[in-house]
């Protein structure tokens, strides 16, 4: 990533001590700068023991065996839960075929002084940054109403999450293919091979655990998308599993952002509720998270 | 390959070089990737296209004038006022206060990762801003509400902060881009090569100095794209505003005060159960153009920032 590391020193003893308020200078920009990381650490650090003491005492099998309810004592968690993977499931077959054709079209084929291959490609840096919440508007639509209507059921969901986490999963596709050097490209040309012969069996196989680890970081970033779902009317009430890609059905989010809103009172507490799911989604993420570390370092190639 | 082939058969004419058989299943392949390729161009077209249809169905019962100048917006009175400033003013607020934290803090710590930090402090520390970043929008908000609000922000300025407000949400979602800062800006001053920090220092110029006057100069494309992502993400922010911020659509800028914001009206009103073609469906059309076009023109601005100024090293 940087070749410079420490190699670089000011080379103050060559030429005597530097004066001791341009010491004390240099000192305080870098405690400044220290602080500057430290005061975000401290917040994600309170923010997360927060999360933890509120939720900690509701997260427990019940909670994740039990369906919505009024009855904040006997509220779980069990059908979010369940849609989160149906979504998951849809989100994951539609990006990782889209997604990985696209990086490799841009990096194997595209000729990119081309003006529609350039088009294509600010198109993917622009969709990278719009608001998750238009997408949403792009799901009602199109996909719950207008031309396919097919309501808020699971297949609609999880294409709106996937056309949202698309960019990710063709940005890193393309790193993790342009990363395999050209030399392994060219030395199975030299044998006879095709084309596609040749990334089909050589580049690919050694790009998949880069391109692994964009369709993680992308199925996370999904997993705790909320405003793309409210959009699409998403119901937040449902006691019962979605059981195909028709079915109705309700997400962690979606379910933890309605405890959230909900008026708590002394007998219906449901902010330890929405606590409890919130704990729920980070242990997943995490569990995500560290899967993806793990490809990364374990078939992390050097050329 | 198949250009540098041809060149070379033209240099020679005795050799023609040519595939045996016509290879169809290659050239499908092609036209396979060009479809999945023109997806994401489609996804462009159908968020343009669905906000352009109900964005002009909604002008044709609602003046633009009105909607776009106006400071009342009570889309659920009767009678009905859509001006749409007060979101607007809103949305810049609490990106305005998210700015103010994110910047100094994301670019401290970006120079202190690129330029103090031991590799293996970097090695460590960047996967915990990774984590910042994945923490899903919606503890932030869960966080906002039940604890930043209440404990520190009325810890400081006592109960004049209501439980709702404008501030919260904005220091909050400062710390939600600082990750998206950091990194790009860290990228940035990386790529700045050793020579040039190697040259200023054989000038005599201490660490700081170097810094500031060399590094921080060199990679400032970079910073500015970064920071111009970071105010496109502050403004399309939705589940901390929809939580912590309330909506209560307010023409002020009192930040103690509840706020509506653009985000926040499309989210709010999509919650609810509204029938396809009612005006109430039409103005989420609207809101969500108006947010669409000032994040596309930000982005795109980065994007091209980074391209026309980007200083091409080795």
């Amino acid at each position: 990533m940087s070749a410079h590391g420490e190699a670089v020193a000011p080379p103050s003893e060559a030429v005597g001590r530097p004066s001791a308020s341009r010491r004390a200078k240099d000192l305080g920009f870098r405690i400044g700068l220290l602080g500057c990381l430290g005061l975000a650490f401290l917040l994600l650090g309170v923010l997360l023991w927060d999360v933890v003491r509120d939720g900690v005492d509701r997260l427990d099998l019940d909670f994740i065996t039990s369906f919505a309810s009024t009855n904040a004592d006997q509220a779980g968690i069990e059908g979010a839960l369940l849609g989160t993977v149906w979504l998951m499931g849809v989100c994951a077959v539609f990006i990782i075929p889209v997604g990985v054709a696209t990086a490799i079209y841009l990096e194997e084929y595209a000729d990119n002084t081309r003006w529609y291959n350039r088009l294509i490609e600010v198109n993917i840096q622009n969709l990278a940054a719009v608001p998750s919440i238009v997408y949403g508007i792009l799901g009602l639509a199109f996909l719950v109403r207008g031309p396919l209507s097919l309501g808020p059921v699971v297949l609609a969901g999880g294409l709106t999450l996937g056309l949202l986490v698309l960019p990710v999963v063709i940005i890193a596709g393309r790193e993790a293919i342009r990363a395999v050097p050209s030399s392994i490209r060219e030395g199975s040309m030299a044998l006879g091979a095709t084309q596609w012969q040749t990334i089909w069996r050589q580049v690919l196989p050694a790009a998949v655990p880069g391109i692994a680890t964009g369709v993680i970081l992308a199925l996370s970033r999904a997993i705790g998308e909320t405003a793309p779902l409210i959009v699409i009317g998403t119901p937040v009430f449902v006691a019962f599993n979605p059981d195909g890609l028709d079915s109705s059905f309700t997400a962690m989010p979606i379910q933890i952002f309605d405890w959230i809103s909900r008026p708590s009172n002394d007998v219906n507490n449901y902010l330890p509720l929405a606590a409890a799911g919130i704990l729920l989604l980070m242990i997943v993420l995490l569990c995500m998270n560290a899967v993806a570390i793990w490809l990364r370092n374990r078939y992390e190639q050097k050329w | 390959m198949e250009a540098g082939a041809r060149a070379e058969a033209r240099g020679r004419p005795e050799v023609i070089l040519r595939a045996a058989s016509p290879r169809y299943g290659e050239k499908l392949i092609k036209v396979l990737l060009v479809l999945a390729a023109f997806i994401s161009v489609l996804t462009t077209t159908g968020i343009v296209v669905s906000l352009l249809e109900e964005t002009i169905n909604f002008f044709r019962e609602v003046p633009i004038g009105d909607y776009l100048f106006g400071t009342e917006w009570t889309p659920l009175f009767n009678p009905p006022s859509y001006g749409v400033l007060p979101l607007v003013l809103a949305t810049f607020i609490v990106s305005l206060i998210g700015m103010v934290v994110a910047i100094p803090l994301g670019l401290g710590a970006a120079i202190y990762l690129s330029e103090y930090a031991r590799p293996s402090v970097r090695k460590t520390v960047r996967p915990i801003l990774e984590l910042l970043a994945g923490v899903p929008t919606i503890v932030f908000g869960y966080f906002a509400l039940t604890y930043f609000t209440p404990e520190i922000l009325r810890g400081l300025f006592g109960n004049d902060v209501q439980i709702f407000n404008g501030l919260s949400a904005g220091i909050i979602v400062g710390f939600l881009i600082i990750p998206t800062i950091a990194s790009i800006s860290e990228d940035a001053m990386t790529a700045v090569p050793a020579s040039l920090r190697e040259g200023a220092f054989g000038l005599g110029g201490s660490k700081l100095q170097v810094t500031l006057r060399v590094v921080f100069p060199a990679a400032l494309s970079g910073i500015v794209a970064s920071i111009v992502l970071g105010l496109s993400r502050a403004v399309g922010e939705t589940m901390v505003v929809l939580i912590a911020a309330g909506q209560q659509p307010q023409w002020g800028v009192n930040v103690f005060n509840p706020m509506e914001t653009m985000t926040t009206f499309i989210g709010a009103t999509g919650k609810g159960d509204i029938s396809t073609g009612s005006l109430e469906y039409k103005t989420i059309f609207a809101v969500g153009m108006t947010l669409f076009v000032i994040t596309l023109i930000m982005n795109l601005f980065s994007i091209r920032f980074v391209r026309k100024y980007r200083q091409v090293y080795e």
